[in-house]
């Protein structure tokens, strides 16, 4: 190497140290802000500071005890988030692999529209559609039951889970449907022993993924659940805005709990939670 | 039975019978069309229960010409298209070419990256609302950390969510503190999806990054980018929870976006087609988005 080069190589790295530095001040400090705040004393909630003098778990006790007002419901809520999270992950992996096996490995007549539908629903921003499905909720009667909840997640995690199983079960070799043919198997034999056990990876990708769009889905759970003994943690945190009192250190005790299942579940599966998106866009162009 | 691959051959081979025909009921699952429609049905309900119905109530209760007046008569509709037009066109525009940036700083093969590109997901993997309640606190005006600062240093505290513009910055700054990094991995796996021949062949050529960038990867990039820019935008004028945790349309309801103002009328007011016609107002932009994407994307 010139030393030209090697000096040019020595700034790019001075460079991008100081870029690293930057970088990870503007994605670290909230957090690390969040998590500071649920450690602080109430009595010096309101001396703000870069670290924390006197930390104390107690924000934390208060809410597994459900020790204080603010957290009386903490675990209902926390299961209820748990519970409708499931049941998503559960709906859309059901619908989502029957639905891949026959748009990525048959040659209907309406599977084109069949995509068409399944993307047109990933774009739309679900937010247009929510009140009109809170209206139809209402109709129905199902306001305040888990169940509208569960299927409007399920609705809007779908296709992107339909994506990600469909782009996977291209890649399988034709021999599955070979096989099943030459053991007379019916469609439903070839879905259930030949097909199923093949694309079990991607399904639990895709079912977390569905678990975590669910867990962290806010203004359906508003709109669809009420009443503090039936509203998921998310709701339950933002109801703490609307007074002024507000507990901050509990409420960020809350967050940190809220906020740890899916930052474990985004590092094991972050290869699978941004795969279709690229393979879709790429394969488009 | 008559499955195919996706190529379209005929994968059973003549030599076998399969499946005799029996009865009758056998008959409808020989037909590929009816078994397409069987594994697809609980995908069909879905979509014509959940989507396509609730878009034919919506634009039903959306039909009546006199929401439109009113809306349009509102004050508050007005500065709510402004900030819908400014936090889509701003906040999208400004993530996404800092991500194409960062994604080449990321893409360098240091461990010391990696270790950095690890941690940089943080954003995207925290839920939304721990991620806007940490931005509020910091932002209050008496007890937040910036104006401590601030005043620490001899400057004038700033009342952040309490000034339409300052506020509605926040909003802005939240959303690409959220999504940047999502951004980031989608333009990281485009680069890494360019063959490394080419960069060679620029190299031959002298050329300098700020060239090979011009050159050869915004090139290869452009449709990646035209095509997130798109999805970005249709995401983002549809946001809900972060104006509405972030700001609430305060102060005096000035930092409304479509979502939030939506939510206002018809939960706050009662007025179901206000809430649906505001809405309606953004329908032919985004399907106009969406027909683009569509004829972009293939799934």
């Amino acid at each position: 190497m010139t030393m030209r080069a090697h000096r040019r190589e020595g700034w790019v790295k001075v460079g991008l140290g100081v870029l690293a530095v930057v970088i990870l001040a503007w994605t670290l400090f909230p957090v690390y802000y969040m998590v500071l705040l649920s450690l602080t004393p109430t009595n010096d909630l309101f001396q703000p500071g870069l670290y924390v003098e006197h930390p104390t778990l107690k924000s934390y006790t208060y809410t597994m005890g459900q020790d204080n007002p603010f957290v009386r419901y903490f675990w209902r809520q926390l299961s209820t988030s748990l519970v409708v999270s499931l049941w998503t992950m559960v709906g859309v992996a059901a619908v989502a692999a029957l639905g891949s096996f026959a748009l990525a490995r048959m040659n209907f007549r309406f599977r084109r529209y069949v995509s068409a539908l399944t993307l047109f629903t990933y774009v739309i921003p679900s937010s247009f559609l929510a009140i009109p499905f809170f209206k139809m909720m209402a109709d129905y009667d199902l306001i305040d039951t888990r169940l509208s909840l569960v299927l409007a997640m399920v609705t809007f995690a779908t296709p992107y889970a339909l994506w990600v199983l469909s782009d996977y079960a291209r890649s399988l070799p034709p021999e599955i449907e070979e096989a099943g043919a030459i053991d007379g198997a019916g469609a439903a034999a070839t879905f259930f022993y030949l097909y199923l056990p093949l694309i079990i990876p991607p399904l639990i990708a895709i079912g977390t993924y569905a678990f975590l769009y669910a867990w962290n889905e806010y203004l359906y759970a508003l709109l669809l659940l009420t009443g503090e003994e039936r509203i998921p943690l998310p709701v339950a945190m933002s109801n703490f805005l609307t007074t002024d009192n507000a507990p901050w250190n509990l409420l960020m005790a809350v967050s940190t709990v809220y906020a740890i299942p899916p930052v474990v579940l985004y590092y094991c599966f972050k290869r699978y939670l941004v795969s279709g998106l690229v393979s879709g866009a790429v394969s488009g162009t | 039975m008559k499955l195919t691959t996706r190529e379209g051959g005929l994968e059973a081979s003549p030599r076998v019978v399969i499946a005799p025909p029996r009865a009758r009921p056998r008959r409808l699952f020989r037909s590929r069309t009816a078994i397409g429609f069987v594994f697809t049905a609980p995908l069909l309900f879905l979509f014509a229960a959940f989507v396509v119905y609730p878009m034919a109530i919506g634009l039903y209760y959306a039909s009546d010409p006199d929401s439109y007046r009113a809306i349009f008569s509102d004050p508050v509709f007005r500065t709510t298209a402004a900030n819908t037009f400014w936090y889509v066109v701003v906040a999208v525009n400004v993530k996404l070419v800092l991500a194409v940036l960062l994604s080449g700083v990321l893409d360098y093969p240091y461990w010391s990256i990696r270790v950095l590109a690890a941690l940089f997901l943080i954003p995207w993997a925290v839920p939304a609302l721990p991620g806007i309640l940490s931005f509020r606190w910091m932002l209050n005006s008496q007890w937040g950390i910036f104006n401590h600062l601030l005043t620490k240093f001899g400057f004038a505290s700033v009342p952040w969510l309490a000034q339409h513009d300052t506020a509605l910055g926040a909003v802005m700054v939240f959303h690409i503190w959220k999504y940047l990094p999502f951004w980031t991995i989608i333009f990281l796996a485009g680069r890494r999806a360019i063959p490394g021949e080419l960069y060679e062949a620029a190299a031959i050529d002298g050329g300098s990054a700020v060239q090979n960038f011009f050159h050869v990867t915004f090139p290869l990039l452009r449709n990646l980018y035209l095509i997130c820019t798109l999805l970005s935008m249709v995401f983002t004028l549809g946001d809900f929870t972060v104006p509405w945790l972030m700001t609430g349309g305060a102060p005096g309801d000035s930092t409304h976006v479509l979502a939030t103002l939506a939510y206002r009328y018809t939960f706050t007011m009662g007025r179901l087609e206000w809430g649906l016609a505001t809405f309606t107002v953004a329908l032919p932009i985004t399907l106009l988005f969406i027909g683009l994407l569509m004829r972009w994307v293939k799934i």
